[in-house]
């Protein structure tokens, strides 16, 4: 299974943001690995979500050369794909950062101040959420509730959970991020 | 089919079964408001302008008459205080996108909508869907869709598609209800965008467009 | 792992479970629920595999990583069976104590103990902790004992016996009709009777019928189904399997959304070994009844969580929710008769087939039977998942399983229902929770989040928050809720920033009319929920905030201003570090003052004075006191008595 080439490593993003900082290229997934996911779900047209879902976790984006080719495989329109990329967040169709932080905004945690720490998080990254700034390093999101509640207000960056976060913590636990 | 005997504005309509409450006040020469109806396609129910109140056991219900299924001895009312209230604040907030739009226009002097009730919008779509729906049900080309949710929902043709398919077509055109300004408009951005390169496409998708 | 063929080949296989497993054994369960994890449970989990090995405790000594224990706020906790020593806040570093002196010694480590705070008595055994005791946890009960890895954990509990009664010694109606009976009511907001939505796909036409668990739960502050079903997933789909052999379907469907991927994980591992089993496929326990499994992912989207949504996501497309003038129940996903119920309202379908409806009744008041599961979290110092047979009061959860308000702070409201419900305040505590209790108070029980919030909670902003949430998470299809929820954000964002003028309230509540009648589906005409409930029990809040420009609870940003006092500052010079404004001027001596000019109300000034100053003040409504003059901010040091 070839998934290396599908994958954005950091030092392909690297390379592409140094060499033209206005026309950021990026590798497109690999069409047989899109081909192989259509297949384990047997092309089936209800399947079209699950189907993103696992190419958005595999190659963190869609481009649109493999919203083409599942639009052609599944012998769906065009529209319906469009509307389901961008109506659900889960997926994004420009690529995203290195490091994805995930501020949760859920009611416990903007009960205890969430608000604070999103406002921090976008004075320093200089995103606002559903953005990756221009160097590829950030992606912000607010999330709804990562169900830990009891450490709220929470912040999740590259899958580890910082609990209890105020301005002051956020800012020092982003400055650990290169 | 069998007959269905229904009650509407006090008036006995005889309709068929199947049939929806809208087409059987039209039936009975009663009018009911719509936009995002058309003969031509499924109902849809987004626009919300068609809703009567039901009678049921004592309790009032409101449902949009282009989906609701006549039944047995239902008792609808088309005009009412409440009815008339909700019908006058859904045109103010599309007017707030399409202020010169002749069909909201007349509907708003019936209700008595004030045009600069809420601030103006910068997009002017009222979301009826024909456009969408025509392409996909009557012409079957899908050269148009919905993108985003919520408030950042915005119709967009498929550059691909549209190229090939609607300088021979146009008729989406004459169905929107904003005058045919927004199906131009949004078509013309899409034929005269540069071929998508990622710096584009990203400022064009990116969810933070609020 | 091979087939169990029927019933009493069941019965045996747990007989023999049983037998192999020795009671007396001591067994460390852990809990390695999503929220533990993020407190470190996996390493605490390393730590004892290692420590276990390191005393060559291997033969005596098990470590089970199971499922949510529910006392959140204290995670990651163990409990040492056969004694119940219950610890909490465990970290990798106490790991070898507890082998050495818990599990070697049998001594207990009093530190790690849970103190009830008003007797400041350590209590060693969890069932007489009042979080715990003061619950009725028949169906969350069991996530202490169960590995949702292991189906045997399962199994050994008796597991699937449910099953096997109602395919063995019950017809499908039979079935249907002691659900009825139960008066079990839908546990995912909506409350309506299981046994009646499950007769009319009985007995809507069609062969091909299906039964959908919601695993969505998009309401923020709640994780009750997400985790009941990464604890005790078979418990749900057992409930599932019922519930299609009652109504007649074949093809069963979890959705649950992607943002839970333990939930996901441990799903599709107990599919694949209820199938290896048998319990899941062909001729389910010799019984000839046929039932598979598909598991759909969500992909972030609150609406998606409405029946009908979710339907059309099943259906792969975009989760616009449709017109229910003919029930789901009748024609729902691809036109087909189908049934969808909530994680927790599954879940609770084997208790009842097993133990009868009479037994079910028992608990509960009149109308709202059974027990429902609490996301208690927000300003609560218990912050867990409590579970409580209903007709328990408010004020109960609250304070004798939830201890109350932390940090001295007052209690103002607790917000139920989630963004379709509302704030209730002090004065309606005593109320007893059930279905219809809660909605004609003017909140609604929805999926069992319980937010509870203090002084410090400005309840115009919680409206502003809910309201905005929605505007992002409507499909956008109908204009009552796309454009008059937003416009509803607008003005409630522009009285929260003190541009609200008079008339605002009567517009919002236009609105409320607009979106809470003519809306499409559920979440647009729940929307004004929040509004409508805290301008109902807090309206004085927003008359001080469109008149006065003020706010009561100090929140609002553009409403408040931070300033030092003068008379209790002084100078240690932490704010004026940390500041991330170059907002506050001052030195080693000088007493600090802010710049109101520069200050951008973080509140960071506020959080880090240290506590014995307090010297950091919040004030609204009014202007800051002024800077005492620059001559008169110098600080004379007593000098220390040598």
């Amino acid at each position: 299974m070839r998934a290396g080439s599908a994958l954005l490593s950091p030092e392909v993003k690297e390379q592409a943001v140094d060499q033209n900082k206005e026309e950021i290229r990026t590798e497109a997934m690999d069409k047989d690995r899109i081909d192989q996911i259509i297949g384990k779900h047997h092309g089936e047209p209800s399947s079209l979500i699950q189907i993103l879902l696992e190419i958005q976790a595999e190659n963190h984006w869609l481009p649109k050369e493999a919203l083409e080719q599942v639009s052609e495989r599944l012998q769906v329109p065009m529209t319906r794909i469009q509307h389901i990329a961008t109506f659900y967040k889960a997926f994004s169709l420009v690529p995203k950062g290195r490091h994805q932080i995930h501020v949760c905004v859920g009611t416990a945690c903007h009960v205890r101040g969430a608000s604070r720490v999103l406002d921090t998080v976008e004075g320093f990254t200089g995103i606002k959420p559903g953005e990756t700034d221009l160097d590829l390093k950030f992606s912000l999101e607010t999330v709804n509730c990562l169900g830990c509640c009891a450490l709220g207000p929470v912040m999740e960056i590259d899958g580890k959970t910082h609990g209890k976060m105020g301005s002051a913590q956020t800012a020092d636990v982003l400055k650990n991020y290169d | 089919m069998s007959e269905i005997l229904l009650k509407i504005d006090g008036k006995e309509v005889k309709a068929k079964e199947g049939m929806t409450v809208l087409e059987a006040a039209r039936i009975a020469g009663i009018s009911i408001p719509t936009l995002c109806h058309h003969q031509k396609l499924e109902p849809y129910g987004a626009c919300r302008l068609c809703i009567v109140e039901l009678d049921v056991r004592g309790w009032t219900k409101l449902v949009v008459s282009c989906l609701y299924p006549v039944a047995m001895d239902l008792v609808v009312t088309t005009r009412s205080e409440k009815i008339n209230r909700i019908r006058k604040t859904i045109l103010e907030l599309l007017l707030a996108h399409a202020p010169d739009a002749f069909e909201l226009q007349d509907l708003a002097k019936e209700y008595g909508a004030d045009r600069d009730r809420f601030e103006k919008e910068a997009s002017f779509c009222i979301h009826c869907g024909l456009c969408v729906r025509y392409c996909a049900e009557v012409k079957k080309k899908y050269a148009v869709g919905f993108v985003n949710r919520g408030a950042n929902r915005e119709i967009s043709f498929i550059p691909e598609v549209a190229s090939k398919e609607c300088w021979n077509c146009k008729e989406c055109f004459q169905l929107c209800p904003t005058e045919a300004l927004q199906a131009a408009y949004v078509l013309t951005e899409a034929l005269t965008s540069p071929p998508p390169s990622f710096g584009r496409e990203a400022k064009k998708y990116s969810s933070s467009r609020k | 792992m091979s087939r169990i063929n029927s019933p009493a080949e069941l019965e045996a296989f747990k007989r023999n479970l049983l037998s192999e497993r020795d009671p007396n054994k001591t067994c460390i369960t852990l809990c390695s629920g999503s929220a533990c994890h993020a407190s470190g449970s996996r390493e605490v989990a390393a730590s004892i595999q290692e420590e276990i090995q390191k005393q060559g405790l291997s033969a005596e000594v098990e470590l089970r990583r199971t499922g949510c224990h529910g006392f959140c706020e204290r995670g990651p906790i163990i409990v040492i069976r056969p004694e119940d020593i219950c610890y909490f806040q465990i970290k990798p570093d106490d790991v070898p104590e507890i082998i050495s002196e818990t599990i070697k010694e049998k001594k207990i480590i009093e530190r790690l103990l849970y103190t009830d705070p008003e007797t400041k008595e350590k209590i060693v055994h969890e069932s007489e902790i009042p979080f715990y005791k003061n619950q009725g946890r028949l169906v969350f009960g069991s996530n202490v004992e169960i590995d949702p890895k292991s189906i045997d954990d399962y199994l050994a509990l008796g597991g699937y016996s449910a099953l096997a009664k109602a395919l063995s010694q019950m017809t499908p109606e039979q079935v249907l009709e002691e659900i009825t009976k139960s008066n079990l009511r839908g546990r995912g907001g909506g409350g309506f009777p299981t046994g009646r939505k499950w007769a009319e796909s009985r007995n809507a036409p069609g062969d091909i019928k299906y039964v959908i668990v919601n695993a969505d739960e998009g309401d923020p502050g709640a994780y009750m189904d997400r985790s009941l079903l990464e604890g005790n997933p078979h418990s749900v789909f057992e409930g599932l399997i019922i519930g299609a052999y009652a109504i007649g379907s074949h093809q069963g469907y979890i959705y649950v959304r992607q943002e839970y991927p333990l939930a996901v994980e441990n799903v599709n591992i107990a599919i694949q070994q209820a199938e290896e089993y048998g319990l899941l496929g062909k001729n389910i326990l010799g019984s000839g009844f046929d039932f598979t499994i598909e598991v759909h992912q969500g992909a972030g989207a609150f609406v998606c969580g409405e029946s009908s949504a979710l339907m059309t996501a099943l259906e792969g497309k975009a989760g616009e929710p449709r017109p229910k003038y003919i029930h789901t129940a009748v024609k729902g996903v691809w036109d087909r008769p189908s049934v969808l119920n909530n994680v927790e309202t599954w879940a609770n379908v084997p208790l009842i087939i097993n133990k009868g409806a009479d037994w079910f009744t028992q608990y509960g008041t009149e109308k709202s039977k059974g027990t429902k599961i609490f996301s208690l979290v927000g300003k609560i110092a218990n912050t867990g998942l409590v579970e409580v047979p209903m007709g328990v009061t408010l004020r109960d959860i609250i304070h004798k399983i939830g201890g109350g308000i932390p940090g001295g702070k007052k209690f103002k409201a607790v917000q139920t229902g989630g963004p379709s419900g509302g704030c209730l305040p002090e004065e309606l505590l005593d109320l007893e929770v059930g279905f219809d209790e809660l909605t004609k108070a003017g909140s609604m029980m929805g999926s069992g989040g319980m937010i509870i919030m203090d002084e410090d909670t400005c309840m115009v902003d919680v409206a502003r928050y809910f309201l905005n949430f929605l505007t992002d998470e409507s499909c956008g299809k109908c204009v009552p809720c796309r454009e008059g929820i937003r416009q509803m954000l607008k003005t409630l964002t522009h009285i929260t920033q003190g541009k609200g003028k008079d008339g605002d309230i009567e517009l919002l509540e236009q609105l409320a009319e607009v979106a809470g009648e003519a809306s499409l589906c559920a979440l647009g005409r729940s929307a004004p929920n929040p509004f409508l409930s805290t301008l109902k029990y807090f309206r004085d809040e927003y008359e001080a905030h469109i008149k006065e420009k003020r706010c009561p609870a100090l929140s609002c940003k553009e409403l408040i201003s931070y300033y030092i006092d003068a008379e209790k500052c002084q100078a240690c010079t932490i704010c004026g570090r940390k500041c991330p404004s170059d907002a506050i001027k001052g030195d080693k001596n000088l007493i600090h003052i802010v710049d109101q000019e520069k200050c951008t109300k973080c509140g960071t000034c506020f959080e880090v004075c240290p506590s014995r100053y307090q010297a950091v003040k919040k004030i609204s409504g009014e202007p800051v006191p002024p800077p005492i003059p620059e001559e008169a901010r110098t600080i004379v040091r007593k000098k220390k008595e040598k």
